[in-house]
């Protein structure tokens, strides 16, 4: 049967694993806003060549499932001679799958830009500079908010995978558990209801945003 | 680079290419099926039952496949729920992909005018007529492209049944990694493969989209 207490015990050394998801997925993210901008500035850039190494990065990146990018970088890396720890690539890997989606949030939410604006912008003299910094990409950002937040959200979700690649985050932190307590239904259980929590809180914060947005 | 590991490994990569597919079809036409059922039952369902399938959305929408398909495989047994590890990965793509199907079916329906079904009333046909002659084709013309596009993501959740050792493309690719001491040959190709893969369907895909809403284009 379903035991209470060892469903509640669970939660300690899991919480404590918690920490190591957040940190996957929130420096995840945040690698990946870095690199997603700079290949979405590659995708609208004039240069042909640029264009189509970022459009390649990023059908590439979508294509291949993240589970087969953690491995090939865990294998590819003693290889080509990088002694990094397990916990680095994995931030990296994650940042670098993050990028090609976020590189998309940014350029959808650049096209769904008015084009008038950028025109009067023309019209009253502005630089391009300036049109950039001060009519386009303040508004495309906040715009791309509620987008941003559900990438973070999935990509909480996605930190599960470097398990495999042993960071002791929450899925494998509940697997040693499980292992230990032979209670695997009640460890999961446990283990999802952090995950959940995590996002419902991550979900709420992006319809604040959105909120916020609309008015 | 050693190609002639991939040959000497074929019938098990062709077998386990076979089961990734049948993992991710069988898993996907369920997954559909039950977030159709879910969509049509959250539209005319009382309250409270809607509450409860909302419920359900959010949990399985909030937690990792992975987390789902341990749950599902090494807790089941604890609940008298026993299934071989192909059988669980299928059922667990199904609830893994059953409500975000949910949610694309009900913004199809949405999509349906209004009007349209106010007027199969005023004419007199019955609800379930209704649905199937008016909201069922309608909104899953529009909700086409993003079930396309939902079961491309299922084609690289499958590689996660790996894990619960069902013996699919991914297992076996690591088998024959463990085998050969190949494991970057092996991963990389793989990644090759998945490319490819993804690239074909949804090419396939986009065709099949473009057939099926030829009427929707407005010609000049």
């Amino acid at each position: 049967m379903f035991s209470v207490a060892t469903f509640i015990d669970s939660f300690g050394p899991l919480l404590y694993a918690a920490r190591y998801t957040l940190l996957i997925s929130g420096l995840g993210i945040a690698l990946g806003l870095v690199i997603g901008a700079l290949i979405c500035a590659a995708r609208l850039s004039p240069f042909p060549a640029l264009r189509r190494f970022a459009a390649v990065w990023v059908s590439f990146l979508r294509g291949v499932p993240l589970l087969v990018q953690l491995l090939l970088v865990y294998y590819l890396l003693p290889v080509i001679g990088i002694d990094v720890p397990a916990m680095v690539a994995a931030v990296v890997t994650v940042g670098i799958c993050a990028s090609a989606y976020v590189s998309e949030i940014w350029r959808g939410a650049i096209a769904a830009l008015p084009r008038g604006q950028s025109e009067a912008a023309v019209a009253i003299g502005m630089s391009p500079g300036d049109i950039w910094t001060r009519i386009i990409l303040p508004q495309a950002v906040s715009l791309s908010l509620p987008a941003l937040v559900n990438e973070l959200i999935l990509l909480v979700k996605a930190s599960s995978l470097v398990s495999v690649v042993g960071i002791m985050e929450i899925t494998r932190a509940s697997q040693a558990q499980a292992a230990t307590t032979y209670r695997p239904l009640e460890v999961y259980i446990a283990a999802a209801c952090i995950y959940l929590a995590i996002n419902l809180c991550l979900a709420a914060v992006g319809r604040v945003l959105e909120h916020r947005m609309a008015v | 680079m050693d190609p002639m590991i991939f040959v000497q490994y074929s019938p098990i990569l062709i077998r386990g290419f076979g089961l990734t597919i049948l993992a991710w079809l069988l898993g996907t036409v369920f997954g559909m099926a039950l977030g159709l059922v879910i969509a049509l039952v959250q539209r005319y369902a009382p309250k409270p039952v809607t509450w409860v399938i909302q419920a359900y959305i959010e949990i399985v929408r909030g937690t990792p496949f992975l987390v789902q398909l341990f749950v599902l495989y090494y807790g089941g047994p604890m609940v008298g729920l026993r299934l071989d590890p192909l059988p669980a990965g299928i059922v667990g793509l199904t609830i893994y992909g059953s409500p975000y199907f949910a949610e694309i079916f009900r913004s199809g329906f949405r999509a349906v005018p209004h009007g349209q079904i106010e007027a199969a009333r005023a004419i007199g046909m019955a609800e379930p007529a209704i649905v199937r002659r008016i909201l069922l084709p309608l909104g899953l013309v529009s909700a086409l492209p993003a079930l396309v596009n939902f079961s491309i993501i299922l084609t690289k959740e499958t590689v996660i049944l790996s894990i619960i050792t069902v013996p699919e493309l991914m297992y076996q690719v690591q088998r024959m990694s463990t085998e050969t001491f190949r494991f970057l040959e092996g991963n990389f190709v793989l990644a090759l493969f998945f490319w490819g893969l993804v690239e074909v369907i949804s090419r396939f895909g986009r065709r099949i989209e473009t057939r099926i809403t030829r009427h929707l284009i407005e010609r000049p």
